[in-house]
């Protein structure tokens, strides 16, 4: 279980509890939080669930590689934060976690 | 207020949520005449099939979702009639409910076949999960399947197989497999990675029955050849369910018609979904489609516009198949293509296909190669007219294609 923190572009913020083994973009779709569209549902094939992990939290989360690495390089205003939320799967770890939501997917 | 909405498929999970998500505090029904919640379709002839999701997994949302935004669910239940004077619908176990708002998203079903012997046991379609579930559960090392069918539902399916170490022959009635939907390059590909794991294709082969006592043994075929099998499964197309929005007295042609707004043309009524007859402002053209980007994409535009705040749809219509550890993405629509240019080489297992016309870029598929994907969907969007030389000549950036 991981409490993750997601904030919009205007600043508002959504706090969420999301179980382990489900996915940053689980959470968002889930519980409502707007911006993260997630069309494919997880398969990595839409790129519509872009997050920018906070600087803090990067380390942790690691970056995208692989299909990932190339989808993220076509999506709107990728930056080296960027990272597809169905891709990062939760752990305890990443308990606290902040990711902002990007103004368009 | 209160919001009706018959089927329970993906589209259906999606125009609750946006409902919700757009402000609606109305009262939301969802009805559903399977016996799960609304649930994603491709898993069912992927990853649920191959053992790699659970149930749950496959889901939209889980319980508690539909508890937290009292959006009420009425599953294992079919909806008999419409009346649209009265404003109710009427289930099957005689329960008349009045609405608001209806939202018609009952999807397709599958074509059957009816041939000699297709009421056999061990004939399998794969369109809900409780198709995939029993499949999967005759699935065993060695067993011989045969699959009617060479289409992304089938193809899929016999990957799924192979995985689960059966003995697979696909069986094809056109002169190479996924003919509708891409160009012959791309289907010698596809035929050649499923030889390379194991499984037989056979093309320009018109099944004509089944052989078997009470389960299928054999698919026989018009040209008088026959495939031992311990298990069939068809995948030859759905068809749209319109029987509920004819008899209510809606337009009808290959679908529910809709304007691009997700509205029928009662007020009250929006229909999403594969069960949709809809106009594209991208390809100027109206058409149906059986596609998860379709139902989400369209539920948006019907929940905005129950809400009064409609809003076009107009999209670039996106599809994906996984197949062994191939991934292919599809993005717009490749009909009346006049040049296929094809970009790096299938034998790398790497490549891509642009579908121009009059030098318009129509369509483009994209095999293991996500970068010409995700252009390809800014380019047909912006109408764009690359230069064919260059889509050829993989050392020009994906990105200076115009």
């Amino acid at each position: 279980m991981a409490k993750i923190t997601y904030v919009q572009p205007d600043g508002t913020k959504n706090e969420v509890e999301v179980p382990n083994g489900q996915s940053v973009k689980d959470g968002a779709v889930n519980n409502l939080v707007p911006g993260i569209l997630a069309e494919c549902g997880g398969a990595c094939a839409c790129a519509t669930c872009q997050v920018y992990v906070d600087a803090a939290w990067f380390e942790t989360v690691g970056p995208a590689d692989g299909v990932e690495k190339d989808m993220l390089d076509f999506a709107f205003d990728p930056q080296e934060t960027s990272r597809l939320s169905c891709q990062v799967d939760v752990t305890d770890a990443l308990d606290g976690l902040v990711v902002h939501v990007p103004e368009e997917q | 207020m209160s919001v009706i909405i018959i089927g329970a498929g993906h589209a259906a999970g999606q125009l609750a949520a946006s409902l919700r998500m757009e402000g609606y505090d109305g009262s939301i029904r969802i009805i559903g005449d399977e016996p799960y919640p609304p649930y994603q379709r491709p898993p069912l002839s992927k990853q649920l099939l191959s053992g790699d999701m659970e149930l749950e997994q496959v889901y939209l949302k889980p319980d508690e979702f539909y508890e937290t935004n009292n959006v009420e669910l009425t599953l294992g239940k079919s909806v008999a009639s419409i009346d649209r004077g009265a404003k109710t619908v009427t289930l099957d176990d005689g329960e008349t409910v009045s609405y608001e708002k209806l939202a018609l998203t009952t999807g397709a079903r599958v074509r059957k076949l009816s041939i000699p012997g297709s009421d056999l046991d061990g004939i399998f379609y794969v369109r809900a999960i409780d198709d995939t579930l029993g499949l999967r559960d005759r699935f065993a090392p060695g067993k011989k399947l045969v699959v009617v069918g060479g289409g992304y539902i089938g193809l899929e399916v016999a990957a799924a197989a192979r995985k689960q170490g059966m003995n697979v022959t696909v069986l094809e009635m056109a002169d190479r497999v996924m003919n509708r939907v891409v160009a012959p390059e791309v289907s010698a590909f596809y035929e050649k990675a499923h030889r390379d794991h194991g499984v037989t294709i056979v093309t320009d082969v018109l099944v004509s029955g089944f052989t078997g006592d009470t389960s299928v043994t054999a698919v026989t075929c018009a040209d008088g050849s026959s495939y031992e099998a311990d298990l069939a499964v068809v995948g030859v197309g759905v068809i749209p369910n319109t029987e509920l929005a004819e008899a209510a007295g809606l337009a009808c042609s290959n679908g529910i018609v809709v304007d691009d707004m997700a509205r029928t043309e009662d007020p009250d009524v929006v229909s999403a979904g594969d069960c949709t007859n809809h106009p594209n402002g991208v390809y100027g053209i109206n058409l149906r489609l059986e596609s998860v980007q379709n139902a989400v994409d369209q539920a948006k535009a019907a929940a905005k516009a129950i809400c009064g705040k409609p809003e076009t749809y107009s999209a670039v219509p996106w599809f994906w198949s996984d197949q062994y550890d191939i991934k292919l993405q599809i993005v717009g629509l490749s009909q009346g293509y006049d040049q296929a240019v094809v970009r790096g080489n299938p034998d790398d297992s790497e490549f891509s296909v642009f579908y121009l016309r009059e030098g318009t870029l129509l369509a483009v598929d994209a095999i293991n190669s996500p970068r010409e994907y995700m252009m390809g969907r800014k380019l047909i969007t912006d109408h764009a007219k690359p230069d064919p030389a260059k889509i050829a000549d993989t050392s020009v950036s994906v990105k200076e294609l115009v």
